[in-house]
């Protein structure tokens, strides 16, 4: 092997902390905060925008397991009994994509917020509240069609069909009802000024896959129950 | 000598009451001891269950001490029946894999030591990091309450193949209410597990310390790494596994349980159930778990290997690539638990390509660490013997996979002692003796104190030929038509093994005893041992560049800059014949492996 003399180390600048930070952090990712534009705390932000990937990819994974069960035990048996979806479904697809459009206006609102533009620095977490508002909206009228469901008799263990409906739009509903933690979380920081972009970026990005992972399902069921 | 160039930046302040400070703590190293404890608790546990059931296979009717005190229906006198028997069983296996095999390596170690070699303070998400601990610590308790129900734990072996896991109590005793709190259990772990992976994978990707390139990462952190990926989506599937299994349990659903299905001429009120479905999701996570025993041994062994050899290996590229593949292979390879399930004849050889396929990079592996030995002046020491006996130990048992990998030859030995000799060797006892040879190697740095050198190396010894003698002859039991899961063998054709299931227990008791030398030389170096000196192998990772133990910021407030890769053995220095990766002295090396 050649003999080398080690050279400093070459580091991709991008990730270079200006403080010494670890992390991927930097200026820019706060809210003002103290009346001080662009001003940061001491420590780089926790590397939430890798984390929220791991966690979608996690969910992913779920799914697809449910998923396998379901084609699996559709096609193993002579019992599945096909039922139409409760019409509040649809409704409840359209608020849910709602949702992500008046969140996609409020990140925008919040990042012009962070830069300092004054046409936005009025009640920045107005959209927030509307997006929560609408999540729980969806919440609310997939209870409505759970319970559509149980009056036309299709409980949870009546047929696989109706089991897996209920297995899957529950999972989901729990995930959203994490999504709608994040966003109580995000407007609290907001309103202590402390709210940190990568927090609102993986927060956003997980509502939007709840909404794309909702229209999956939407097609899943439709197809295959 | 070091340059710390970077200010004090711990972002959460260090607890001063003991529950903040020794429970419920946010301190990644306090976190992985916790795991550290909880596993050797486990271990003791899982020794003990197999004491007791070979106990029982080499003496059927020998009373043992104390039994019919833990299950008055399962051990009346003391005597097991054949069912508690299959729940001892279960309980060891259960316990050893997902409580022992899965915390110990990873979470233990990966917690206290994969912050501090990648440069940071602590895992990016503290709280998550805690959850992931107490919910595993939950799962145990849940797991081990199964032990006081009416009926005992469930008996269905630690793979709880449907349908008898999801019909109830008239599959057998723990059928109900053992599943329902093993399921429970498990899918918390599972719970603990990816919030576990999550802190890791980020940790790895986002908190290096400035100089820090992955290529740069020592091996066991590598390790750590692609683990925590097989975790994600290993766990992440066996949870709705879990979930529907209690579905099936407490609402009458039938996902598991076909139609038609009589047990104990009872009819079954399921209909149309797959049981292959269960299966298939289980195995999906069963397969990589073995992995996820054995890389982070992988690993932990080649970080030992290299600092004591005073050489790195011949490539630390191609070893985290095979790493890398034995994790992607892993999940393309589960089919072959199943070839006696009655799958398609194409699928079982679907699935034996890439199982042979896999040993590729299983034995790149070893051949690199072998090669790498060749010639090198190795320092002896309990951990490095321990490295050794885990390659040994993975050979010994990753040889009998290239049997059990060809669908014809497994079908004759799938049921038999010879697989249990197999998974034993391979994921067992390797994985174990990873866990050894991080304890010695890292015990000073987490607790502050040496251990005894000569207690560790009695321990090695008593551990390397009694697993040897215990697993071996495993093989030839299985190649002697040896049924596996029986609690008795009555049939003639058994009758003359059965010395060899009375040596196989001598063994073991033997074998667990020395396990007893470990634990006291333990605890006895955790409050009495010689202090440690911050460097006492004279390693060159960053764990090695803090205080002993690390302060609570790992780093005394000065993130360290880092200059080399973790391998700059052999070379002339200011300190020896190493360089310290924080170290920013330039010195002529023979290595260098961006």
């Amino acid at each position: 092997m050649a003999t080398t003399i080690h050279e400093p180390p070459r580091i991709d600048q991008d990730r270079l902390p200006e403080k010494g930070h670890t992390g991927n952090g930097g200026r820019g990712n706060f809210v003002p905060s103290g009346g001080e534009l662009r001003e940061t705390l001491d420590y780089s932000p926790p590397p939430s925008s890798t984390a929220i990937w791991v966690v979608l990819f996690a969910v992913t994974m779920m799914f697809a397991a449910f998923t396998s069960a379901l084609v699996v035990r559709k096609g193993s048996s002579q019992d599945w009994q096909s039922f139409t979806l409760p019409p509040i479904l649809y409704l409840n697809t359209l608020i849910l994509l709602l949702s992500s459009v008046t969140l996609e206006v409020a990140r925008r609102r919040v990042s012009a917020f962070m830069r300092g533009v004054k046409s936005h620095a009025e009640n920045p977490a107005r959209w927030l509240y509307v997006t929560w508002a609408l999540g729980l909206l969806f919440v609310a009228g997939q209870y409505v069609a759970w319970t559509q469901l149980r009056a036309q008799g299709l409980y949870l263990a009546t047929n696989p069909s109706s089991s897996f409906f209920y297995v899957l739009t529950v999972t989901h509903v729990v995930h959203v009802l994490g999504g709608l933690g994040g966003l109580l979380y995000v407007i609290r920081k907001l309103s202590k000024s402390a709210l940190r972009r990568n927090a609102m970026v993986a927060t956003a990005r997980y509502w939007h896959f709840m909404g794309g992972l909702w229209l999956y399902l939407m097609l899943l069921l439709w197809f295959k129950l | 000598m070091h340059d710390m160039s970077a200010q004090a930046v711990h972002h959460h302040a260090p607890p001063t009451s003991f529950i903040w400070k020794h429970v419920f703590s946010l301190d990644h190293k306090v976190i992985g001891k916790q795991y550290y404890a909880m596993a050797l608790v486990a271990a003791l546990c899982g020794m003990a269950l197999s004491w007791m059931m070979r106990i029982h296979l080499a003496w059927t009717n020998a009373a043992i001490p104390g039994l019919q005190l833990l299950s008055p229906n399962g051990a009346p006198g003391g005597v097991m029946t054949p069912e508690y028997y299959l729940q001892l069983m279960t309980m060891h296996g259960t316990i050893m894999v997902f409580f022992v095999l899965t915390t110990a390596p990873f979470a233990a170690f990966g917690n206290f030591f994969l912050p501090i070699q990648v440069g940071a303070e602590d895992m990016p998400f503290p709280r998550f990091n805690m959850m992931s601990f107490w919910v595993t610590f939950t799962a145990f308790l849940v797991l081990m309450a199964s032990f006081f129900v009416s009926d005992g734990p469930t008996l269905g072996g630690w793979t709880q193949y449907a349908p008898l896991n999801a019909v109830g109590s008239v599959a057998g005793p723990g059928q109900g209410m053992g599943v329902i709190l093993w399921m429970t259990s498990i899918a918390l772990f599972c719970i603990g597990q990816l919030l576990g992976s999550l802190n890791f994978i980020t940790t790895t990707l986002d908190l290096r310390v400035k100089g820090m390139s992955l290529m740069r990462l020592p091996l066991s952190a590598w390790a750590w790494f692609i683990t925590s990926c097989m975790g994600l989506t290993a766990f992440a599937v066996l949870l709705p596994a879990c979930i529907l299994v209690i579905l099936d349990h407490v609402a009458g659903t039938s996902f598991f349980v076909p139609s038609g299905t009589v047990m104990n001429d009872q009819l079954l009120p399921h209909s149309g159930g797959s049981t292959l479905l269960w299966q298939h999701l289980f195995w999906f996570f069963g397969h990589p778990e073995v992995y996820i025993a054995i890389v982070p041994g992988i690993g932990i062994v080649s970080h030992i290997l290299i600092t004591n050899m005073r050489r790195p290996m011949l490539s630390q590229r191609v070893l985290i690539y095979s790493m890398g593949a034995l994790a992607i292979l892993s999940y393309m390879v589960y089919g072959h638990h199943m070839f006696v399930s009655g799958m398609n004849p194409i699928s079982s050889l679907v699935f034996s390509f890439p199982t042979l396929v896999i040993t590729i990079p299983a034995t790149i592996i070893v051949l690199i660490q072998v090669f790498s030995l060749y010639g090198s002046k190795l320092r002896i020491n309990s951990a490095s013997l321990f490295a050794l006996g885990f390659i040994s130990m993975f050979v010994s048992g990753g040889v009998s996979g290239f049997f059990l990998a060809q669908p014809s030859i497994d079908i004759m030995l799938h049921g038999t002692y010879f697989v249990v000799g197999h998974f034993h060797m391979v994921m067992g006892v390797a994985a174990m003796f990873g866990i050894f040879a991080g304890t010695y190697f890292w015990f000073p740095k987490m607790a502050g104190r040496m251990m005894n050198e000569t207690l560790g190396k009695i321990h090695f010894w008593f551990s390397f030929v009694g697993a040897y003698c215990i697993f071996m002859p495993f093989h030839y039991l299985g190649m002697a038509g040896n049924v596996r899961r029986y609690s008795t063998f009555v049939d003639d054709y058994l009758q003359p093994l059965i010395p060899v299931h009375r040596w196989i227990t001598v063994a073991a008791l033997i074998t667990g005893a020395a396990q007893l030398v470990f634990v006291y030389n333990l605890i006895h170096s955790r409050f009495w041992g010689a202090p440690a000196p911050d460097n006492p192998w004279e390693g060159t990772s960053l764990e090695w560049s803090t205080a002993t133990p690390p302060p609570w910021d790992n780093f005394g407030g000065k993130l360290p800059v880092v200059y080399h890769d973790p391998f700059q053995y052999g070379v002339k220095s200011s300190v020896g014949d190493y360089v310290m990766q924080a170290s920013p002295e330039q010195v002529a090396t023979e290595h260098e492996e961006k």
